[in-house]
């Protein structure tokens, strides 16, 4: 922990240092070190395979990294070493809340229990771990409504009060992805991890979740670390972008620099390394590096 | 069928001609199944050997029955249906009318005061020895299945996990109730929870090892240790008194005031100056087991709006986006698994008391079967439908029993309470055929914001272990 405490400035929320995943034969991450800044919006691209639900999976602990160090550092200054705690106590002590790549909501439940299964930890606490709730007494009253509260709050910003009261199978594919948002949110993160939040949406869509995502940042000051193969998106909304190929970082900046560099954009139209390089030295020749 | 101008008048001899194809075929489908299964019969002659007959009598009923039934339906109840069918969609009635009749919105109230009025009104119409039958086998027997199923709908309904040894627990708590009380004297009321507690702690302790694992491993494994708690009460003799098991259990009393016991100075019938009866027993634990089901209702009914319900709901929809969401679900799954198997505690011990026997003869894997069974042909999560299906299933095998009409159908050696199984198993292909998700399907939520809408059984999942 000490260690972490030197090397960590209290902007950045969460390092990743040297993380390594294998999959028997296959090195899915390969030695890769990044930052995520407090209250920015960061992004994670790469091709298809890159690796990139590796990482959350490693972050979010559904993954037990082969090898590394990830640190979360919180408001408040408290540290968390992720790689060490299983997947439910990343949300509910480190508070870093996820959303998947493909949907998973509770399907048979309303909009609403969905939100109000998110605040789980907190009306636990308040119930008396159910027994003071069951014969009335304590501040589960109270605190059960202040989470209606909280699930109507996220309700409204994800445009989702209309279908508070239906089942959230129901919902169409792109409110289905706002309502996994709104989810993760009521869980009341520092950090959000987003995989893939804009695939299938319209244009139309597309736009709405881009308001969404920079009222989360703006409002709650919660960071958010999002992976996107829209680069329109990406170009958007993010303050800094990670890039991946083959599992490793071919690529780190504002988005600027990553639109503009040859790596990226050879790893993105799948020209051979060797040609790669021929660009690289071309610009070097040329003086724009 | 050539003709689309009058389909109604031209489809007739088609029609038939179809019901009776198909009513022949059905005829010796059953014919094959049912020829070794019901056509043969076993017995021992004077010798002491074992030989075997033709019953081809029963035989031909069975199959008069599959051939006609089928003739019936293609020839005349399907067709009636599908006119009704497009009567009313040509009406423009929906199929799921949101006018409910007075009936279905006092149905729980109605419901109570029935039960309720079941014992004086039996008693009034058959006497007080007249009503033993109906209050023992028909009211006492079915409300106890209600109960277990009900805390198997805990585990199963609720959190998603398939138990197939939730009759371990019914065990335990029986056999808490008949040692405790035979060895420390401790009444009924005292042992009623301790019962309860000891199950639960058994299902905790089951579970840990358990809950790890998923879907099929976790049904083999609960199924296995079923069995192994079956195993301990037959082999472990000196405790457990083997296959004979305990007799002479203690009667629950009221409250220690009167007590049923025949040679007591303050039993019952005596304090009261009534003739002697064994029904006045039953007519109280009659609405012992009524008090104790609505204690289990009300209870999950809490339980399912306070957070630890809503996670056993979401744990059943998706393990990981609990998980995701910072659920604990290794504590979810265990606080499911022990309230189950509280419930299911309470009615062993009060089974016990009921039987004032117990054997392990009570715990085998039938009863985790048809408690199963109970729970979803009611609907997995329903109370309301798994009490419809307990009452359907279990009062459906009781009444088997009564149908002495039978005997001249099937003839004389025709013992109808050994078809309970057949009976079973037809309720559960027939239900499952026309509701997919038992009698109750839909689920109502547990908050809302505008207006309580029950969410379709086609959005709920019926969780993978
Ligand atoms: N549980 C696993 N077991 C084995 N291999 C895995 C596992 N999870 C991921 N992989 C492999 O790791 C590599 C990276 O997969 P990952 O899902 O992280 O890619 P991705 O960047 O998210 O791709 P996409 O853009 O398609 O979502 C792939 O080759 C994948 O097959
Ligand atoms: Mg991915």
């Amino acid at each position: 922990m000490t260690s972490a405490n030197e090397t960590m400035t209290s902007d950045t929320i969460l390092k990743v240092e040297h993380l390594s995943m294998r999959f028997g034969g296959l090195m899915a991450i390969n030695d890769l070190s990044l930052e995520v800044k407090r209250g920015e919006i960061t992004a994670l691209i790469g091709p298809n395979g890159a690796g990139k639900t590796t990482v959350f999976n490693c972050i979010t602990g559904f993954y037990k990294p082969t090898m590394g160090m990830i640190t979360l550092r919180q408001k408040a200054g408290k540290e968390f070493l992720l790689e060490r705690l299983t997947d439910f106590e990343i949300t509910k002590h480190a508070k870093v809340a996820r959303t998947f790549q493909n949907i998973r909501l509770f399907s048979g439940l309303t909009v609403l229990e969905n939100l109000l299964v998110a605040q789980h930890n907190k009306l636990m606490k308040a119930s008396g771990y159910t027994v003071m709730g069951l014969i009335g007494l304590g501040s589960y009253k109270r605190e059960a409504e202040a989470s209606i509260e909280l699930a109507r709050h996220w309700l409204e910003r994800a445009d989702l009060t209309d279908r508070a009261d239906d089942p959230a199978g129901d919902l169409p594919y792109g409110a289905q992805r706002r309502l996994e948002i709104a989810r993760a949110m009521c869980t009341g993160p520092e950090l959000l991890c987003l995989d893939e939040p804009a695939a299938g949406l319209n244009p139309r869509e597309s736009l709405a979740l881009n308001t969404l995502l920079n009222g989360i940042r703006d409002e709650t000051g919660t960071s958010i670390l999002l992976i996107e193969h829209d680069m329109s998106v990406v170009m958007e909304i993010s303050d800094h972008v990670v890039v991946l190929e083959y599992g490793q970082k071919i690529s780190d900046g504002n988005p600027d620099h990553v639109k503009n560099d040859p790596k990226v954009i050879a790893a993105y139209l799948g020209v051979e390394d060797d040609e790669v390089e021929e660009v690289i030295a071309e610009e070097l020749d040329g003086g724009t590096l | 069928m050539s003709n689309a101008n009058s389909p109604a008048t031209d489809a007739a001899p088609g029609l038939m001609a179809k019901a009776l194809r198909e009513g022949l075929f059905a005829g010796l489908l059953a014919f094959g199944m049912f020829l070794l299964y019901v056509g043969v019969e076993t017995y021992q002659n004077i010798d002491n050997a074992l030989v075997w007959r033709m019953r081809w009598g029963l035989l031909a009923v069975f199959v008069a029955i599959a051939a006609v039934g089928r003739f019936l339906v293609v020839g005349f109840i399907r067709p009636n249906i599908d006119r009704r069918k497009l009567s009313k969609a040509k009406a423009g009635l929906l199929e799921v009318s949101e006018d409910k009749g007075f009936f279905h919105r006092h149905f729980l109230k109605i419901a109570m005061i029935a039960l309720v009025l079941y014992p004086p009104v039996i008693v009034t119409l058959y006497g007080v020895q007249g009503s033993l039958k109906f209050v023992d086998n028909f009211g006492i027997q079915i409300l106890i299945y209600v109960m277990l199923a009900w805390g198997l709908n805990v585990v199963v309904g609720l959190a998603g996990l398939l138990d197939l040894g939730y009759v371990a627990f019914y065990a335990v708590g029986a056999y808490s109730y008949a040692l405790l009380s035979d060895h420390f004297g401790l009444s009924f009321w005292v042992l009623l929870p301790m019962a309860g507690i000891l199950a639960a702690f058994w299902g905790i302790i089951l579970g840990f090892p358990v809950l790890r694992l998923r879907g099929d491993y976790l049904a083999i494994v609960t199924l296995a240790f079923g069995e192994i708690i079956r195993l301990v009460l037959m082999n472990w003799s000196e405790v457990t008194g083997g296959t004979a098991g305990i007799s002479g259990v203690a009667k629950a009393s009221i409250f220690g005031i009167y007590s049923f016991d025949v040679g007591a100075s303050n039993n019952f019938a005596k304090s009261f100056g009534l003739p002697m009866s064994s029904a006045y027993y039953k007519i109280f634990l009659f609405y012992v087991i009524l008090a104790l089901c609505l204690i289990t209702a009300y209870v999950t009914i809490r339980l399912r709006r306070m957070p630890i319900g809503r996670a056993w709901e979401a744990l059943r929809e998706d393990e990981i986006a609990c998980r995701s969401l910072g659920i604990d679900t290794v504590k979810t799954k265990l606080t499911a698994f022990a309230i189950g198997a509280m419930f299911g505690g309470f009615a062993g011990s009060f089974f016990a008391a009921r039987q004032g026997f117990v054997s392990p003869e009570s715990f085998v894997f039938l009863e985790s079967a048809v408690i199963l069974a109970i729970v979803v042909l009611g609907g997995m999560g329903s109370l309301t439908g798994i009490a419809i299906a307990a009452v359907v299933m279990i009062g459906g095998t009781e009444a088997l029993r009564e149908m002495e009409f039978l005997k001249h159908i099937f003839g004389p050696d025709f013992t109808p309470e050994l078809y309970r199984m057949l009976l079973f198993g037809l309720a559960m292909v027939v239900v499952m055929l026309f509701k997919p998700r038992g009698f109750v399907g839909s689920r109502e939520p547990t908050a809302f914001l505008k207006e309580r809408k029950s969410v379709s059984g086609s959005f709920t999942k019926e969780g993978h272990g």
